[in-house]
Order: structure tokens, then C-alpha cells, then sequence
């Protein structure tokens, strides 16, 4: 369970990047948050990540009031949840192998652990073939496809998508969130930040818009609506 | 775990260093200019110190007796003499020996010669040649010479002694020592940290070019340490390879300049003092380059650990 407490966010310019903001997300749900650029997205899910402290109100995972996280804590606090981006941030110099072990590797898993779950990760995104080769490599999809292997390997209650498909193509595109559905099938936790609208309407889940800093509508089976 | 973890952090490092080809190659390039820097300090400190003490060496008090002094007495003096602190040896050159170093040193100056002959008798006192440990000292061992406790100056046996003729250049002598010792080591000072700096800085450059790597490695869950470690072991190995192409790249510079420095030092091979403090000379530029990559490391990651 995740839960937004009437959070705000004002930065020292006293722009604001969220106003009062409520909401509650359930285990397994598969939430869609839409808005224009600047509505206050990806800074919501910044706060989940404990990138960002909220100005005032409060945000939980869990029982976890997760502004009382001390630096040591976030680390672990942070493998429970797997992040995907638009600019992939994959680790340059590692091999598609590798960007996803190093996850493990962080959560402490041993040798025979990584050596077993990451070839079975790799196929599951259908990139069992390329898992020697370096980003640079890759193209947009298959890169995008690394950074999902990676965000799911330590098996997390929750996956964050901020934009994942903003630098794809329409085909690749429905790849990716066919991916993300499988896992959500399984058992986790997605939220996903998007400006496309054939996907949302595609996806039929919850669907969270946005408005400067606001939550204007949230719908059960939402259709994108700007 | 902390066994597994370290052996994840080193072979990162290992790999991270291997294919960042480019960006190690020119970090070594100014780590290796750095350490050839702070080795150069180390020879110019052998030589500045093999110098000095050789025009220390040159320095010295002559102290001659009456010549109807008694060789006991003056033995007597000198035991004294060596028995001072400051007194580093004392040489005794009885009257034969005056006459004979007289002799020699006039040998073709055949009016002097002669003027000796007619004399018949040696007119040579004997002497102490008196080396003092520092040139600073001299002052104090002249003042006991002439001190009375000795009880030669009252008894008369002291004929001259050449000190306060050589007062002047010995006192000279003595601040130009202090002086390009504190020179040195100034200059020494200054040049190691500002190579410090430089290589701080390529560092610094090398972390800033990963700092949204830090970033990643943070989102994916790694804790500060392991984030920070790969870079540490890429640092030292900066070091330890820069070091060792340094210590190449002083053999031929080395014998270069050795044969000047022979010439101009007054002895000392500078190609044979690295010979012969190779593994010392190793040892301190290894050290100091894995020290500066790894601490350098340590400083410019800090920067991008949220």
C-alpha cells in the first residue's frame, strides 16, 4: 500500500511542483499517471523514491513513513522498488548481463543466485541473445527491455515506469507495456507516467491525471483525458 | 559477504579501468608526469644533500703548536678534542709531517726549498686538523681551545689557530647550507602539493565524466560504499601504473643526467644512486601514486553521493 498524504511541493523559487496531493495505491494495482509536462509526475514519483522530501504532508510504503528514512536505510528501501526511465539509465561501460547482475550484486545475492536468475530475467524480455553487448550497442527497445530485466530481478513490491516509451517507437512501444502487464500479472506493484494516450486507452487501469501539481481525475478504468 | 563484496568491488574497478580505455590512458599520462615530478625531488634532494656535505667535508680548524711543544701534550689535547660532542674527528700532523707536506707542496720552488735548508733545524710546529660535525659548531670548539681549561693557551703551546681567518667564510658557508636546506624543502613542499592538486583535479575530471553512473548505481539500490569502491581500485591502479612508468622512464633520464652531475657534484652518479636506491625509490612512488588516486577517489565521489 502506498499513500500520499496531502503532500506539497514548493521549491526555493516558490514554484510548485505539487499542491496537496492525496492518494492511495493498493498492492498489485497497475496505476496510470497522465498530465502535461510540468503537472507534477515525476516529481510524485520522486518523493516515492526518496529523491525528494515533500515540503509539507507525508508519503508511506507500507507502514514505512518514508521521510524518516535515515541515508543508510534508503539503499534497501530502495530495492524494493524497480525504476525504469526514459533515458534507460543503464550503466555504460557494463554489459546487458552485467547492468542487470549489478542489482543483485547491490541487494548482496550470491554468485550462483545472480548466475541463475539473470539469463532467466534476460529471456523474459526477450534479450537472452544480446546479453553481452554494451548499451551502446543496443537500440531504444532493447535497451529500455535491459532496464526493465534489471528493475524486476530483485523481485520488488513495486515498479516505477517514468515515461518508458518516450524515446520508442510504436512498436516497441506496445512491447514494453505488454512487458510491464506480464509483471504486473505476477503479483507487482506498476506505476506508470506517460503522455501517450493510445497506451492508457489501450491499458484500461486506473488512470490518475495530473494538473499543475493537482490530481484533477482519477478513474477506474480511465481513458486518457487532457 | 564482505569477502564477496570486495572481490565484486576490485574486479569492478579492474573492469571499469580496462574499458574506459581512453579516460585511464590520459589519467595515467598525468598521474605518471606527477610521480615522475615527485621522484625528480627525490633525486634533487640526493643531490642538494651529497653536495652540501661535501663542501661541509672541505670545511675544517687547524690548530698549530709551538714547536718545542711535547707530542704528549698535544696527544693529551686531542683526546679531549674527541671527546666533545661537536667534534666529528681530529687529525694529528706531528712536525716530520708538517716538514714533509711543506716539502712536497713546494717542490719546485727551489728559493723556499733553500731558505729551509740554511735554517737546518724544522721550523714547523705540529698541528690538529679539527672537523666539526656542524659548520655552526666551530665558534664553540675555538672557544675551548682557547678556554683555559684546557690549560694550553696559558701555558703558550698554542701558536695560531686558523679560525678566525676562516670565521667569515665558515659562517658564510654555514647560512648558505641552512639556507638551500630550507629552500628545498620549501620548493619540495610547494611542488608536491601542487602536483597533488593536478592529480586530484584528473580525477576529479575522471568521476565528473560517471556521475550519472553514481546516480544509477544509487536508483538500483547500491549502498555508498559500493558505489564509491570500483572507483578507489581504479584510482590506485592509476597510481600503481603510473608509478611503474615513471620508474621506467627515469632509467634513461637517470643516465642522462648522471654524467653531468658527476662532472658538476663533485662524485655522485645520479644513474647509480637510483640503482642503488631502487626498491626504496619504488616503494615510496608506488605508495604515493595508489595513495593520491585513492584518496583523490574518495574526495571526488563524496561530491556525488546524495
Amino acid at each position: 500500500m502506498i499513500y500520499f498524504d496531502k503532500v506539497s511541493k514548493i521549491y526555493k523559487d516558490q514554484s510548485v511542483a505539487l499542491e496537496d496531493v492525496t492518494i492511495t495505491i493498493s498492492p498489485g494495482e497497475f496505476v496510470s499517471i497522465v498530465g502535461h509536462s510540468g503537472a507534477g509526475k515525476t516529481t510524485l514519483l520522486k518523493m516515492l523514491m526518496v529523491e525528494e522530501k515533500p515540503t509539507s504532508g507525508k508519503v508511506f510504503f507500507e507502514s514505512i513513513d518514508v521521510q524518516t528514512l535515515r541515508g543508510k536505510e534508503i539503499p534497501s528501501y530502495r530495492r524494493r522498488i524497480g525504476v525504469v526511465f526514459q533515458d534507460f539509465k543503464l550503466l555504460p561501460n557494463k554489459t546487458a548481463y552485467e547492468n542487470v547482475a549489478f542489482a543483485m550484486e547491490a541487494a548482496g545475492r550470491s554468485d550462483e543466485e545472480i548466475a541463475s536468475d539473470v539469463p532467466h530475467a534476460l529471456e523474459l524480455v526477450d534479450l537472452g541473445m544480446k546479453r553481452w553487448n554494451f548499451p551502446r550497442e543496443l537500440s531504444g527497445g532493447e535497451r529500455q527491455r535491459v532496464a526493465i530485466a534489471r528493475s524486476i530481478i530483485n523481485q520488488p513490491d513495486i515498479l516505477i515506469a517514468d515515461e518508458p516509451t518516450g524515446n520508442l517507437d510504436p512498436i516497441n512501444t506496445q512491447e514494453i507495456i505488454q512487458i510491464l502487464k506480464k509483471i504486473n500479472d505476477l503479483g507487482t506493484t506498476v506505476i506508470l507516467t506517460t503522455h501517450n494516450k493510445g497506451v492508457i486507452d489501450s491499458l484500461g487501469k486506473r488512470v490518475v491525471t495530473m494538473e499543475n501539481g493537482r490530481i484533477s481525475r482519477d478513474d477506474e478504468k480511465g481513458r486518457y483525458v487532457m | 559477504m564482505i569477502g564477496t563484496d570486495l572481490r565484486r568491488i576490485i574486479k569492478a574497478g579492474i573492469t571499469n579501468f580496462w574499458r574506459t580505455g581512453t579516460v585511464s590512458l590520459s589519467s595515467i599520462f598525468i598521474f605518471t608526469t606527477t610521480l615522475y615530478f615527485l621522484g625528480s625531488l627525490i633525486f634533487l634532494q640526493a643531490l642538494l644533500d651529497y653536495t652540501l656535505t661535501q663542501i661541509k667535508d672541505r670545511v675544517d680548524v687547524n690548530t698549530y703548536f709551538t714547536t718545542s711543544t711535547d707530542e704528549s701534550q698535544i696527544l693529551s689535547i686531542k683526546k679531549r678534542l674527541e671527546e666533545l660532542p661537536e667534534v666529528s674527528s681530529v687529525k694529528y700532523t706531528s712536525r716530520d709531517e708538517s716538514l714533509e707536506q711543506f716539502k712536497k707542496r713546494h717542490e719546485n720552488d727551489y728559493l723556499t726549498l733553500q731558505a729551509l735548508d740554511e735554517l737546518g733545524d724544522n721550523p714547523l710546529g705540529a698541528s690538529l686538523n679539527i672537523k666539526a660535525k656542524d659548520p655552526s659548531q666551530y665558534e664553540a670548539i675555538v672557544r675551548f681551545l682557547q678556554s683555559d681549561s684546557l690549560g694550553a693557551q696559558s701555558s703558550g703551546i698554542i701558536d695560531k689557530i686558523n679560525y678566525n681567518q676562516n670565521k667569515s667564510v665558515i659562517d658564510r658557508l654555514s647560512s648558505i647550507i641552512d639556507g638551500s636546506r630550507k629552500i628545498g624543502f620549501a620548493l619540495a613542499f610547494a611542488l608536491a602539493i601542487l602536483s597533488v592538486l593536478i592529480s586530484f583535479n584528473t580525477i576529479r575530471l575522471v568521476i565528473y565524466i560517471s556521475r550519472e553512473e553514481i546516480g544509477i548505481m544509487q536508483l538500483v539500490g547500491a549502498n555508498d560504499s559500493y558505489v564509491r569502491g570500483p572507483f578507489i581500485v581504479g584510482g590506485i591502479l592509476y597510481g600503481v601504473f603510473s608509478a611503474i612508468f615513471a620508474l621506467i622512464l627515469f632509467v634513461p633520464t637517470t643516465i642522462w643526467v648522471g654524467k653531468t652531475t658527476t662532472n658538476f657534484f663533485g662524485g655522485i652518479n645520479i644513474f647509480d644512486y637510483y640503482l642503488s636506491n631502487f626498491f626504496e625509490i619504488f616503494f615510496i612512488l608506488i605508495l604515493s601514486g595508489a595513495l593520491l588516486g585513492a584518496i583523490s577517489s574518495v574526495l571526488a565521489v563524496r561530491k556525488y553521493l546524495k
